[in-house]
């Protein structure tokens, strides 16, 4: 195996704290003006994108399965601040907000949705199944807990290249209990591989609350055997999320193997389009809605702060809109795929 | 006789079989609170508890493993795979492990055994939530594979496969769940409600594993197929005019090869229908047994229609689904051979 050049660890303190289960209290990195912006922007992309996306599939554009990502856009949005050019994300069907997050373009990625020739997958993947070489995107997987070991693989592919990237492994509180994420937990650590485990725990595996199905529910400790450092972190707030994140990409950057971050978060919508949510009271989703809304968050502290005003929000408001819109409309006039692509991209 | 669609079949033999012997227990991802993504246990966990109905991990391999140790030691298990595209992590076990029970351990121990799985597409799954894998388990020596088309079938089958001794993988294909799909798409959907198989007795009854049924006599051909394709195959034949005859296998394994038979030796000529691909797929294997025992009663060559050696398309789902247009064109081609 070639040796990759150790960057130096960094000396700040840590900004995240085992154990902490509590949404509020979490330490966080300051954001300047600009940051807070582009977190409030990107966020508000991947929601207005995840609410027209509701919208068509109403109307009949999008069939089959769709899963939105509204409530958890902290998440992704908070992690790739701390990437750079070659790092990679990999994650499961609930790929929306990573997509958008990652760069790919919101026309690519609705037009996958709706199954036009313009998607990312030329319409042939649909809402689970996308990628971007370009952006580093590995997928867009419908098997729960498959891409685990995949972003394990892109990281042994990183530590074999001797380069300093970090491939981030993105999955849910229900993938935890595959068998095949605890398998790449030991060969991550056993070869110090440079991946961050990022746990995206919404509470509810599709229609089953962690407890029921999960002995151990704090997914932090799920690498304790392996010697994996892991750590709860308030997915609600993005700059809990972008500290937790800064700080596991220089430990994985450093040589010190994988880390988990176990993302505290809550979606708003069902598990997929048909799913009626009755195994949550409407106090619950209202709860999150009102009190942890990851986008409102930003958005007080912008006009407390005197950062932006109404209308500057608002005229963001407008751009994010646009671009939706624009890419609503692609994925409606685009052509579907001719019937000679059923043969193509299967085999050289 | 009470009306029921395929998923209030299934979960009434269920019911059913728990009523009737405790040793049956029903898990899996989603199974118990919430009571099923399709709903087929819905209501099981409040009647019967939850060490009899219950929720598992997201863990297909951890499930299917359980079940094996469970059946082993006298339970008797009906276990739900959310997918049938979810059961590779449980491929291992399935035919290592329990196909293998009986052999290995020199018949002290069996695995009674049921794995429920929704298979098939026609609802926009893509490559992941449309497959149809039944090739990979009746390759299996040791494992026994029921496919059913109707309400009637489905709870009849179910109730035969949990009393079974045996393992067996029970293929709900999802797009019959709630009517008998044609392969016309863009119609109105047709409920279950008014097709003479939705009368199903609310008691205990069976309908034996390894027995085909014929849905549709006819003299010119016989189409030999399963699921989904048996409703396609019906539609088929009324919009050609051609007088063929359907064989609903209903059971891969055991095969009802005298069924088969019987009817290619009339008709003379026989059509294989599947959705899953056709290379390796299982039509194969039916292909060239009609060869070996009728084939000096062949009028022309075995016709395999199936679906294209391709992944599931997400855009392209009705292109590769072979529908009553691409099926109705094949019959007319062997007509005219």
């Amino acid at each position: 195996m070639a040796t990759r050049k150790s960057a130096p660890a960094t000396a700040r303190k840590t900004t995240v704290k085992s154990g902490k289960k509590d949404f509020n209290g979490g330490t966080f990195l300051d954001f300047d003006r600009d940051t807070e912006l582009k977190a409030y922007r990107e966020m508000m992309l991947i929601r207005r994108f995840e609410e027209k996306a509701g919208q068509l599939y109403g109307m009949g554009f999008i069939g089959g399965f769709c899963h939105l990502y509204i409530g958890q856009e902290a998440v992704v949005v908070g992690m790739q601040m701390a990437l750079k050019d070659g790092d990679q994300v990999i994650t499961g069907y609930r790929d929306h907000g990573h997509m958008l997050a990652c760069g790919m373009s919101a026309r690519g990625v609705m037009a996958e949705l709706t199954g036009r020739r313009g998607g990312l997958s030329k319409g042939k993947g649909g809402s689970m199944h996308m990628f971007s070489k370009e952006k580093n995107f590995y997928g867009g997987h419908g098997i729960v807990g498959a891409q685990v070991s995949l972003g394990t693989g892109l990281a042994f592919a990183n530590r074999y290249r001797g380069n300093d990237n970090v491939s981030l492994a993105y999955f849910g509180d229900g993938a935890a209990n595959q068998g095949q994420v605890y398998e790449s937990f030991n060969m991550a650590a056993l070869w110090k591989l440079p991946v961050i485990y990022i746990i995206e725990n919404n509470r509810y595996a599709m229609g089953t609350a962690v407890s029921r199905a999960s002995a151990q529910t704090d997914f932090s400790m799920r690498g304790a055997s392996f010697g994996i450092p892991g750590y709860q972190v308030d997915g609600m707030d993005v700059r809990a999320v972008a500290a937790a994140a800064e700080e596991a990409v220089a430990h994985c950057r450093a040589g010190k193997g994988p880390l988990i971050l176990e993302m505290l978060t809550y979606r708003y919508r069902g598990h997929s389009m048909s799913d009626p949510a009755k195994y949550r009271s409407k106090d619950e989703v209202q709860k999150m809605r009102s009190e942890h809304d990851p986008i409102e968050q930003v958005r007080a502290r912008l006009l407390e702060k005197g950062w932006a005003t109404e209308d500057e929000l608002r005229a963001i408001d407008k751009d994010v809109r646009d671009i939706v819109a624009d890419s609503a409309d692609f994925a409606q006039s685009d052509p579907e795929p001719d019937v000679s692509e059923l043969y193509t991209d299967i085999l050289l | 006789m009470p009306r029921m669609t395929m998923i209030e079949a299934i979960r009434s033999a269920m019911d059913v079989s728990m009523e009737r012997d405790d040793r049956v227990v029903v898990f899996g991802e989603d199974v118990g609170y919430f009571g099923g993504v399709f709903r087929c246990t819905q209501g099981l966990q409040q009647k019967y508890g939850r060490t009899r109905c219950f929720d598992a991990p997201i863990s297909e391999s951890g499930i299917v493993g359980a079940a094996i140790g469970m059946a082993a030691y006298g339970l008797k298990p009906c276990v739900e795979i959310q997918f049938a595209d979810y059961m590779y992590p449980a491929y291992d076990q399935l035919t290592q492990e329990a196909a293998r029970m009986r052999y290995r351990s020199n018949h002290q121990f069996t695995c009674p055994m049921v794995v429920r799985m929704p298979t098939g597409g026609g609802i926009f799954g893509g490559q992941t939530h449309s497959q149809s894998p039944e090739a990979l388990f009746t390759h299996v020596c040791g494992l026994k594979v029921v496919v059913p088309s109707t309400p009637y079938d489905a709870k009849g089958l179910l109730i035969a496969s949990i009393e079974d001794p045996d393992p067996v993988i029970f293929l709900e294909p999802k797009r019959l769940y709630n009517g008998p799909f044609d392969g016309h798409h863009d119609r109105p959907v047709t409920p279950w409600a008014g097709h003479p198989a939705a009368d199903v007795p609310e008691g205990h009854f069976v309908v034996p594993l390894g027995e085909a049924a014929t849905v549709r006599e006819g003299s010119a051909v016989t189409i030999v197929t399963y699921g989904t394709m048996v409703h396609v195959a019906a539609a088929a034949a009324e919009e050609t005019g051609i007088d063929a005859e359907i064989i609903d296998l209903r059971t891969l394994l055991p095969l009802d090869l005298e069924a088969i038979t019987r009817s290619v030796r009339k008709t003379g000529r026989c059509m294989v229908l599947h959705e899953a691909t056709l290379t390796s797929g299982f039509g194969g294997e039916l292909a060239a047994l009609v060869q070996e025992h009728c084939f000096y009663n062949l009028e022309g060559p075995v016709v395999r229609v199936a679906g294209w050696d391709t992944p599931y398309p997400h855009a392209q789902e009705w292109d590769y689904f072979p529908g009553p247009a691409r099926v109705g064109q094949a019959l007319k081609d062997m007509m005219e051979a």
